[in-house]
């Protein structure tokens, strides 16, 4: 931490807000605000000859509310940069008049109550998002009591509790009457591995945590009991099923299974576990004088406003998505946009660090390359045709579009931020947008030449490339056998398909047309394909409308992974081929000629 | 290798389109009639040279293709084999190499969407190629000559979030040589693990 601080090349702001980012790849934009810390940070000595005086005492947040601090305060003793701050909704006044007593009481003169937000613009080539995790809060889990049961505390309290540095000086105690407990019991899988409450996934982190605090407990008061109740002891990392074996060793107690609930003895202020062992079938009770709950890891709740500035998308567990879970695991589908530590997903310090290497390694090869070319596939405006609607600003996932409807100018399109899904050009109800490599007239090219002879016994195939196509290769390299009646057309989105091509393809004679692209979470231009999804249902009701079975048009999501789910879909569109009569073709021609 | 010299040239104004059917040794050929493949496509418009290629991947099999964009001044190159997500760099690369800009080549899958999924009818699989391959010259036809933008990055840094993971990035990129701006929300960097004392696997003091 206090490298960082000293750093030449690290300009710290600390206390700070990001505002705006703006540009692309090689060239962000951001803007920062810099609280006021009412304290000037570069002068103060962090004395603390300010705190003496205040009279303003609040819960200490890094404390965890379990002790207090002044309304001027050092964040934490090993703070950096180590200065101290007012919380000016706490300080009783900014006018001497109201208080100012700390003012008198610095002989730097360091504090200064006008001080004003200040805001910086900075130019960076890449951005690290670093965001972290935060962890889960168990209240809603009614029935083990927490902030009713003083205690029950979460791991994260229980660290501040045995920390030499922390509100007891990091004397085991028990909040309801500082003395020692004779047993404390852990939970494991608070708020995690549970698809009723908390979260499905598993946080990594919280079973390593309990085998060392079992161990740091026994370290230092060996008389104490440890129980811990668990589902699995996830000890997978290098070393951890060491540490794991001794912790047993030293006397903790691992039972297997998780309490249905804690009661209070209202005398004692013990904690009564029901649990049923699931190793023995055996219903227990184990009555205990603490309990910490070992939280999991849930994503920042200000997440969305980082994922909405660089335009990141989130995994279903709301941790950031990198561009490819195997191979680019800590870029972003944003261009220049890195990810490291629990931000991507909840790790521990080793793994946090080691992805952090990463992604700093991975800006350092952009940045020392001074400049890149990129692949040119983007859109194009014709300006002449563009109606400046703005239908395509929507539509765009990398805001990329810009359009001033008011005085009717024409799509700009940024070209370094364009990733070439070609959403808008699909979108465009005047094909205003062309798409480079990927023109309306190549595409329709290709369905010509595809459906010139027996244009019944075909079935036109659009694929994205990366999910799609890639799926149907994974079928290909896995020799699963299909019906060899399918031709694919490439396209690099499924947001890409305009109707005007599904709708070509059928007054050609096309029998069935499939349009597959990567499910929601895997799209490699964030969410295209919800795109691809409303304007399929749109042609659904069109087709309806027109005497055309909706049947007919096919939507499937296939991953690059799904070769099985590729080949079952292909026999699945055959089979649906073969019940499409001539007589039916021929009707659709006619009612799209009449169009 | 054989070799079907189409006999028009293209003549119209319209790019010269070069075919190769690859055999990828027996995994296109063994299922696929290669050589009903580019005999068909010697026949359609534009095609000026179509052949079969035992392995086009291959530097002798690029070097023909070379050879013929010179010898039969091609402008679009359709390479027949597998899948583009394996070869299309190798071939936009052989045929800038041979002067072309990189975007005139098109590929049809023969082997991945093909040969390799039709084993037991190799009549349908060969019909499917040749549909594969018209289909390919066709849109090659239509390509157009691309320029990729260079976008100049500049050499600084934002980091957001000064925990151990932003802590540990920031530091090596500013011990790189690049400047770094590390923004963290609260008053003091550190994160999590500041609150904590001894971390496992070492269990010695975080900070
Ligand atoms: C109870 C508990 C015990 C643990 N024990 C261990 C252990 O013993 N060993 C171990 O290896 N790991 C342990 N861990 C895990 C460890 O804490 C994490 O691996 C580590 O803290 C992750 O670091 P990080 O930088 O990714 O995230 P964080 O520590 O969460 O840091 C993120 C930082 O980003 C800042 N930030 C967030 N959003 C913004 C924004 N928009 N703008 C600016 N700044 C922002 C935050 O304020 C914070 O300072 C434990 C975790 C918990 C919860
Ligand atoms: S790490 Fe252990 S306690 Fe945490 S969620 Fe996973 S299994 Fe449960």
């Amino acid at each position: 931490m206090a490298d960082a601080g000293r750093h030449p090349n690290i300009e710290l702001i600390t206390n700070a807000n990001i505002e705006n980012i703006s540009g692309y790849v090689g060239n962000f934009n951001v803007t920062v605000t810099k609280k006021a810390r009412f304290v000037d940070e570069n002068e103060c000595t962090a004395c603390g000859d300010c705190v003496d005086v205040c009279p303003e005492v609040y819960p200490d947040e890094f404390e965890l509310g379990l002790s207090s601090r002044k309304a001027i305060y050092q964040p934490f003793p090993q703070a950096v940069p180590s200065s101290f701050v007012i919380n000016m909704d706490q300080c009783l006044g900014t006018t001497p008049i109201a208080c100012g007593k700390c003012a008198d009481a610095c002989e730097k003169k360091c504090i200064d109550y006008d001080m004003q937000d200040e805001v910086i613009q900075l130019e960076v080539g890449t951005v690290i998002v670093a965001t972290g995790m935060e962890v889960y809060d168990p209240t809603e889990i009614d029935e083990y009591g927490y902030r009713r049961y003083e205690n029950v505390v979460t791991s994260l309290e229980f660290e501040r509790l045995i920390n030499s540095g922390g509100p007891t000086q990091g004397h085991l105690v028990r909040p309801t009457d500082y003395e020692m407990p004779e047993t404390v019991a852990f939970i494991q899988c608070v708020g995690s591995r549970s698809v009723k409450r908390g979260n499905p996934y598993c946080s990594n982190i919280c079973c390593m945590n309990t085998v060392k605090d079992s161990l740091m407990i026994k370290d230092h008061w060996p008389e104490v009991d440890v129980k811990v109740f668990y589902m699995d002891i996830r000890a997978f990392g290098k070393g951890f099923e060491d540490l794991y074996r001794q912790s047993k060793n030293r006397g903790t107690k691992y039972i297997r299974g998780i309490p249905g609930e804690i009661r209070e003895d209202p005398e004692t202020k013990n904690l009564i576990l029901t649990v049923e062992d699931t190793l023995t079938g055996e219903l227990q009770e184990h009555e205990v004088d603490m309990v910490v709950l070992a939280v999991g890891a849930v994503p920042r709740h200000d997440s969305a406003v980082v994922k909405k500035l660089l335009t990141l998308s989130t995994t279903s567990d709301g941790f950031f998505m990198e561009a490819h879970p195997k191979l680019l695991p800590v870029d972003a589908a944003t261009k220049g946009v890195f990810f490291a530590g629990c931000a991507e997903s909840p790790k521990d310090i080793k793994e946090s660090v080691t992805q952090a290497s990463a992604a700093a390694s991975r800006a350092n090869v952009l940045m020392a390359q001074g400049q890149i070319s990129s692949e040119a596939i983007t859109s194009v405006v014709a300006e002449e045709i563009c109606s400046s609607c703005g239908l395509c600003v929507d539509v765009c996932p990398y805001h990329a579009i810009e359009v001033d409807k008011a005085n009717k100018i024409p799509a700009q399109i940024n070209e370094a931020s364009c990733a070439g899904c070609g959403t808008c050009a699909a979108e465009c109800p005047i094909q205003a947008i062309g798409m480079r490599h990927f023109e309306d007239q190549q595409i329709f090219a290709q369905i010509d030449a595809m459906l010139e002879n027996d244009p019944e016994d075909k079935i036109v195939v659009f694929a994205c490339n990366w999910c799609s196509y890639a799926g149907a290769d994974t079928a290909g390299t896995s020799r699963l056998q299909y019906p060899a009646n399918a031709r694919l057309i490439r396209t690099m989105c499924s947001g890409r398909v305009d109707q005007r091509f599904i709708l070509h393809a059928f007054a050609k004679g096309a029998s069935m047309v499939l349009l597959s692209g990567c499910h929601f979470a895997d799209c490699h231009y964030i969410s295209a394909n919800r795109w691809t999804q409303r304007r399929v249902e749109r042609l659904w009701d069109k087709m309806e409308k027109k005497g055309i079975r909706p049947e007919r048009l096919q939507l499937e999501w296939v991953s690059a992974a799904e070769g099985q789910k590729f080949a079952t879909v292909m026999r699945a569109v055959e089979d649906l081929r073969t019940q499409v009569t001539a007589a039916e073709i021929q009707a659709t021609q006619e009612a799209l000629a009449n169009a | 290798m054989s070799e079907k010299p189409s006999n028009g040239e293209s003549g119209n104004g319209a790019p010269r389109v070069g075919v190769y059917v690859c055999q990828c040794g027996m995994n296109i050929a063994g299922t696929v009639d290669c050589e009903a493949v580019a005999e068909y496509a010697s026949g359609l418009e534009n095609v000026v040279v179509a052949r079969t290629n035992k392995y086009s991947c291959s530097e002798p099999g690029q070097q023909i293709i070379k050879d013929d964009i010179r010898d039969h001044k091609l402008e679009r190159v359709v390479v027949a084999s597998c899948s583009p997500r394996l070869h299309e760099v190798t071939f936009r690369t052989a045929i800038k190499e041979a002067g072309l800009n990189p975007y005139v080549l098109e590929m049809a899958n023969l082997r991945e969407h093909c040969s390799w999924v039709h084993m037991e009818e190799p009549e349908a699989a060969t019909q499917k190629a040749r549909d594969l391959v018209s289909m390919a010259v066709a849109r090659a036809t239509l390509l157009e000559e691309q320029i990729e933008a260079v976008i100049p990055i500049a050499r600084e840094t934002l980091v957001i979030g000064g925990g151990i993971a932003g802590i540990q990035s920031a530091l090596d990129l500013a011990n790189a040589g690049y400047k770094v701006h590390l923004v963290e929300k609260e008053p003091s960097i550190g994160g999590i693990m500041a609150q904590i004392d001894k971390t496992y696997p070492t269990m010695d003091c975080s900070i």
